[in-house]
């Protein structure tokens, strides 16, 4: 459905740069789930972004790498462009719904909004109508709801707007932001359960973007481990969990407290992440991983294939005899 | 236990007014809240956003003005103290913040945002003494002595959270209380704090009041869990048995709906577990009802005291 290949996101000159991203590279199914993990910094947001064409001029741009969906480059095309070749849509939501949603306009007439403007682009005609959309993402109530202003309604109530305003463009693919992070849990526990029935009812794709192992753990089918600008890791979820090969990602999965097995002492990363441009040659993990050794601070890295679809920037992943 | 508690929190309540409509209405952030915390103890505050945790917080440093109740700090209400006794006090129960950037200024260097509070209340003895207590409170979070003439913009998010932490250590307090101190930060920072505040409470015998949203935080440090609701606390118990076996539906309700970290134990596909209550339309009886798979006819009447069920747990639901 959409395949992101050798994507680099660069700031500066194009004769003078340092790569923010570089070469990202991942795919994911229709209907499926991609979670885009990592810390603050490491380019998961930047990737999304440059994916949805949201690179605003001026700014970081793509140096290299193509964003595919369903065969049509969508990063170097206008967005109407896509749209209109029929390539259907990527659409966005975001960690907070306030501040994408417009204040004077009652949330029936947003979805309006979206439904006409993706008409009068496509041509073709939606039977679908707001309050449809509004009944999609379990708003109760919805024919009351549809004159409601934003400001009336809760963070978890906003958001499942948001979920409407992006469906109402009817995209194949579906990029989601750290949707649930200013929610409460049992708030975020229902849109969560919103996004998987949506993928498996509409076969909508999700890149799903967060920092919490707990969330991704609880919704996504594959995970891809992105670390100063690289996916480190990709493989299916169960196999992050209980199988991680790269040493980011382990030491990750160990940084988390887990109540129900508490220890005295979480373990840590030592050190801290790698700034853009810190480090040129090599492994970007290297400095702070417990099994690094002279050549992992040298050459380019190679991914080790692993198996199940699991591969790793690693010269000794983890979990693995030579 | 015999032993008197450091801190004595009883029938806290706390009100702010706000504008609704172009009225002025009464919200109760804290309703009717006591606890108590021991000497080397960690409680653990958790629940949703507006549940009045950060308010029970703010009330015993006395940054919110309670509307009733006592809180007793080494036997002297902390209400009913003024001039060099409350002065002593705030040197006693210091507050640890979300976000240390917001909490630092700019323009001042690091070592002297750790030292102001020692500046106000003439702590030190001469200058030397002033960099001696700074150097000390720097690497009693395990940050290096250069970090004195830095500023805040030159800091990582979690070496921002050690200075404020550094900054609430210095004057040896008994308290602290931490509210979402590690909630803005990366996992494997966040272990590093966490470790950080465990350290510190073996080598100080500090006891805290750990305030935060993510129950997997709390269960890491807290020895014991109030969990609050509406302003209220709804369970109190040791940390295991919250984690193990809570009893009061709403702490069932959050557990069931924290993310574990662990993809064979998925929450089911369309639960609906309703949205928290507005602070605005507080129901007669528990505020709990509407959600509560459990209701029955007193729960919409009757708003329940918390009780003890069991040694040191103590519950507020009239089903249970």
């Amino acid at each position: 459905m959409l395949r992101v290949s050798d994507l680099s996101i660069s700031i500066g000159s194009p004769d003078n740069y340092i790569d923010i991203v570089s070469s990202v590279s991942f795919e994911i199914g229709r209907g499926e789930i991609l979670g885009l993990v990592g810390e603050s910094g490491c380019g998961k947001s930047m990737t999304s972004l440059a994916v949805m064409g949201l690179l605003a001029k001026g700014g970081p741009w793509v140096r290299t790498g193509r964003a595919e969906l369903s065969g049509f480059d969508v990063i170097h095309a206008e967005p109407y462009e896509r749209v209109e070749a029929g390539h259907g849509g990527i659409a966005m939501i975001f960690q907070e719904p306030m501040s994408s949603l417009n204040p004077v306009m009652t949330i029936g007439e947003q979805i309006e909004e979206a439904i006409n403007v993706h008409q009068r682009v496509t041509g073709s005609r939606q039977n679908l109508t707001a309050r449809d959309y509004l009944e999609m993402v379990r708003i109760a109530d919805a024919a009351m709801q549809i004159n409601a202003y934003p400001h009336q309604l809760s963070g978890g109530m906003r958001q499942r707007v948001m979920i409407a305003i992006a469906l109402a463009c009817q995209p194949q693919v579906l990029i989601a932001d750290e949707p649930t992070t200013a929610l409460d849990v049992t708030v975020q526990a229902q849109i969560l359960s919103l996004l998987r029935e949506l993928c498996d009812t509409l076969g909508l794709s999700i890149l799903f973007i967060t920092h919490d192992l707990g969330v991704v753990a609880q919704l996504v089918d594959r995970v891809a481990v992105m670390y100063a600008g690289r996916v480190v890791e990709t493989a299916a979820v169960d196999r992050v969990f209980d199988a991680a090969a790269h040493p980011y990602t382990a030491a990750l999965m160990s940084c988390l407290p887990d109540p129900a097995h508490r220890v005295r002492r979480l373990v840590t990363i030592p050190g801290q992440a790698a700034k853009p441009g810190q480090i040129t040659k090599g492994c970007a993990f290297a400095p702070r991983c417990a099994y690094a050794v002279d050549i992992c601070r040298e050459d380019p890295l190679p991914y080790a294939m692993l198996a199940d679809n699991h591969r790793a920037l690693c010269l000794f992943p983890r979990g693995v005899v030579r | 236990m015999i032993e008197q508690p450091l801190l004595d929190v009883r029938g806290l309540s706390t009100d702010y007014t706000a504008k609704r409509g172009g009225k002025t209405v009464r919200v109760q952030a804290v309703k009717d809240v006591s606890f108590t915390l021991a000497k080397r103890e960690v409680l653990g505050i958790v629940g949703e956003s507006g549940c009045g945790k950060t308010s029970v917080g703010r009330s015993i440093i006395r940054l919110a003005k309670p509307h009733r109740g006592e809180v007793i700090f080494s036997g002297k209400d902390i209400f009913t103290t003024g001039g060099d006794a409350l002065k002593q006090l705030r040197l006693k129960i210091r507050m640890v913040f979300q976000d240390p950037f917001a909490s630092l200024n700019p323009r001042r260097s690091i070592g002297d945002s750790i030292a102001e509070t020692g500046d106000i209340h003439g702590l030190f003895a001469s200058k030397a003494e002033r960099h001696r207590q700074v150097q000390q409170a720097l690497s009693n979070v395990g940050l290096d002595g250069s970090f004195a003439a830095r500023y805040p913009h030159e800091l990582s998010g979690g070496q921002r959270q050690r200075v404020g932490i550094a900054r609430a250590i210095l004057p040896a307090p008994d308290v602290v209380i931490a509210d979402e101190a590690v909630s803005a930060l990366d996992v494997s920072v966040q272990a590093q704090v966490l470790n950080l505040l465990a350290d510190l409470r073996e080598s100080m015998g500090l006891s805290m009041i750990f305030i935060s949203h993510d129950l997997g935080v709390v269960g890491q440090i807290s020895d014991r869990v109030a969990v609050m609701y509406m302003g209220r606390i709804v369970e109190t118990a040791p940390t295991a048995s919250i984690i193990e076996q809570p009893i009061h539906p709403y702490t069932r309700t959050l557990m069931a709906a924290r993310p574990k970290p662990d993809p064979r134990i998925r929450i089911k596909a369309g639960i609906e577990i309703g949205e928290p209550p507005s602070q605005f339309e507080r129901p007669a009886g528990c505020p709990y009802a509407k959600r509560c798979p459990l209701v029955t006819t007193i729960c919409t009447t009757d708003d329940p005291a918390l009780r003890t069920i069991a040694p040191g747990r103590l519950v507020a639901c009239h089903n249970v």
